[in-house]
């Protein structure tokens, strides 16, 4: 298996194009502004804590900014990770390289691994330059350290099942910019999709539920490690790659 | 080197290629020639693993190429049509990465790609993005990306497509050097080039194989007589009777007048049989005045024009002949 060479090439197209930077620089930008506030908030929250003791009882790091500090992350990833995958096989498509990539000696395997694992790095990246958040919190106040590992793991698994489905959607398309959009409405519609779970009927409603991403997406920021959460991110994940196999193979034979 | 047989291919309802087989023998170079749409892309690309043929089989260095497929990729360069390349890398590390793909060993790529670099005269843009490139550069890198792994079969789409005539010349003497050492397959429509460079040709037309072998062969079984181009000032029925009356002489057909008293006329002899001195005399003796007399080479384009030309008369004779019965019936029901 040559994952190597094209995990390399990618890498290296995600940093001569625009495309890496402005993904970093937009998610850290705005991930700033939640912290700053969210953390602003507690702040405020605390010294009125100070001034009325009861009140605070329930006020801590955890639930007060991890939580809805990772929360928000969520959303932010499910707009601008697709726009990580967009290009991987559509632009490939579109210029035609993909007629000289498929005709190397590399199996299409160790192509879509190679390439999701570049799309997983840069990833990473933009994960590793929101440590700085919690890094400031325990400078200014005692930090619970398992439930920001937990969460993290909650972030990192989400990304790598949103990086999956975007992926395959650009497995289908030579456009770039259908195969953002369509990414993005898949996973803001299986987002929302426990919304309807009240008003379909019964065995329908709970499928719904275990299918929608805010059910699993929280219990790791609260410091759980739920295999059922954990499983439900890794079978999607092989889900959606298996299904890029799939497609490029569909393509071969039809031209 | 290469063995096809019975290849077929359908996109859906449309057959591109049909019963397609042919061979290429090590070292050789063989010309893949079509009008546009003829089939040659689809064959190349069933050739380079890019997409199953729907029937029949090839063998590509002695490995089936949709059942060993990875041993095929192995040991053949590939240049698509349109050449694609990836616009936002520079050249050396693209060509670094296509070696490594291919399984250049790590200690021997630098040397390679700089090889290669020197063989396609790119060494100067190495470190240029590939999209800032003209298109002779980036068909030179593309050329550059199918040797860059040497392998030992070549299978290159329309090379030469899109350069102006320096370039085709310089890319036409690349390829001509890489004769030998590689089995090459190259498509075009253009025919010098497939005269000029390659020993056999492939005549492919609407998806089926109509002649194959080596060029020289293939003008001889067209065109079984020389031609000589003979240009008088004298009587033309007179010149006519002269010409034909000459031993050996097959054929002769009045191709013009230029003017009122010159006559131009087409011999045609047994093939090895030179008539052009009888045709001198001829003219000395009867005092017409001989202005041109030139043999007239037979090239291949006109054996590709008559072939085609051939193939698309038949095809609408036995169209003719699909609509005789019906023409057939309503005249006898009159």
């Amino acid at each position: 298996m040559r994952i190597w060479p094209i995990y390399k090439k990618e890498l290296r197209l995600y940093f001569t194009s625009p495309v890496a930077y402005i993904v970093l620089t937009i998610f850290l930008f705005l991930t700033g502004i939640f912290f700053s506030a969210i953390f602003s908030g507690f702040t405020r929250a605390s010294m009125q804590v100070a001034m009325n003791p009861q009140m605070g009882r329930d006020l801590n790091v955890t639930d007060s900014v991890l939580r809805p500090l990772l929360g928000n992350m969520s959303i932010i990833l499910l707009f601008l990770l697709p726009l990580v995958t967009m290009r991987l096989f559509a632009e490939e498509r579109r210029s035609g390289t993909i007629e000289l990539l498929l005709t190397y000696p590399v199996r299409d395997g160790a192509v879509l691994i190679g390439k999701y694992v570049a799309a997983l790095t840069l990833y990473g990246a933009m994960l590793a330059g929101t440590l700085a958040f919690p890094a400031m919190l325990a400078y200014f106040t005692r930090v619970e350290w398992a439930p920001f590992a937990t969460g993290y793991l909650g972030l990192l698994l989400m990304g790598a099942m949103f990086l999956a489905v975007g992926l395959f959607i650009s497995s289908l398309t030579e456009n770039q910019i259908v195969a953002a959009i369509v990414t993005m409405g898949i996973l803001l519609a299986l987002w929302i999709v426990s919304w309807m779970a009240d008003f379909v009927p019964s065995p329908y409603g709970a499928v719904l539920t275990h299918l929608s991403i805010i059910e699993h997406n929280d219990t790791f920021a609260k410091g759980v490690l739920d295999t059922k959460d954990v499983i439900y991110y890794l079978d999607f994940t092989a889900l959606a790659l298996f299904l890029t196999l799939r497609s490029l193979e569909a393509r071969r034979w039809n031209g | 080197m290469i063995e096809v047989q019975n290849l077929t291919k359908r996109y859906g309802p449309v057959t591109a290629i049909s019963d397609v087989s042919f061979t290429v023998a090590p070292g050789e170079i063989v010309g893949f020639l079509g009008p546009n749409g003829a089939g040659k892309s689809t064959t190349m690309r069933i050739l380079a693993c890019f997409m199953p043929a729907t029937g029949g089989s090839a063998r590509v260095a002695g490995y089936d190429v949709f059942r060993e497929s990875m041993e095929v990729r192995r040991r053949i360069g590939y240049l698509p049509e349109s050449v694609p390349l990836y616009g936002d890398m520079r050249v050396a590390p693209y060509l670094d990465f296509v070696a490594e793909v291919k399984g250049v060993p790590r200690s021997a790529r630098k040397k390679r790609v700089a090889d290669v670099m020197d063989r396609c005269l790119i060494a100067d843009m190495q470190g240029r993005l590939i999209r800032n490139l003209s298109k002779g550069y980036r068909q030179r890198v593309g050329l550059a990306q199918a040797i860059v792994s040497d392998p030992a079969v070549l299978i290159l789409d329309e090379p030469t497509i899109g350069l102006d005539p320096q370039q085709i010349t310089e890319i036409r003497a690349l390829i001509k050097s890489l004769a030998g050492e590689h089995t090459v397959i190259l498509s075009t429509h253009i025919l010098p080039e497939v005269s000029m460079l390659c020993s056999g040709v492939v005549i492919i037309n609407r998806g089926a194989i109509v002649a194959q072998g080596p060029i020289d062969r293939l003008v001889e079984e067209f065109f079984p007589t020389a031609r000589v181009e003979v240009e008088i000032a004298g009587p033309a029925a007179a010149a006519l009777e002269g010409l034909r009356a000459i031993a050996g002489v097959v054929g002769v057909a009045e191709s013009g007048a230029a003017g009122d008293e010159v006559r131009r006329f087409v011999v045609e002899s047994a093939r090895g049989r030179d008539v052009r001195g009888e045709i001198f005399q001829l003219a000395a003796q009867q005092k017409w005045t001989l202005l041109e007399l030139r043999r007239v080479g037979m090239t291949l384009e006109e054996v590709f024009m008559r072939i085609v030309a051939g193939e698309e008369s038949q095809a609408e004779a036995s169209q003719a002949a699909e609509a005789a019965p019906g023409a057939a019936v309503t005249e006898a029901a009159r």
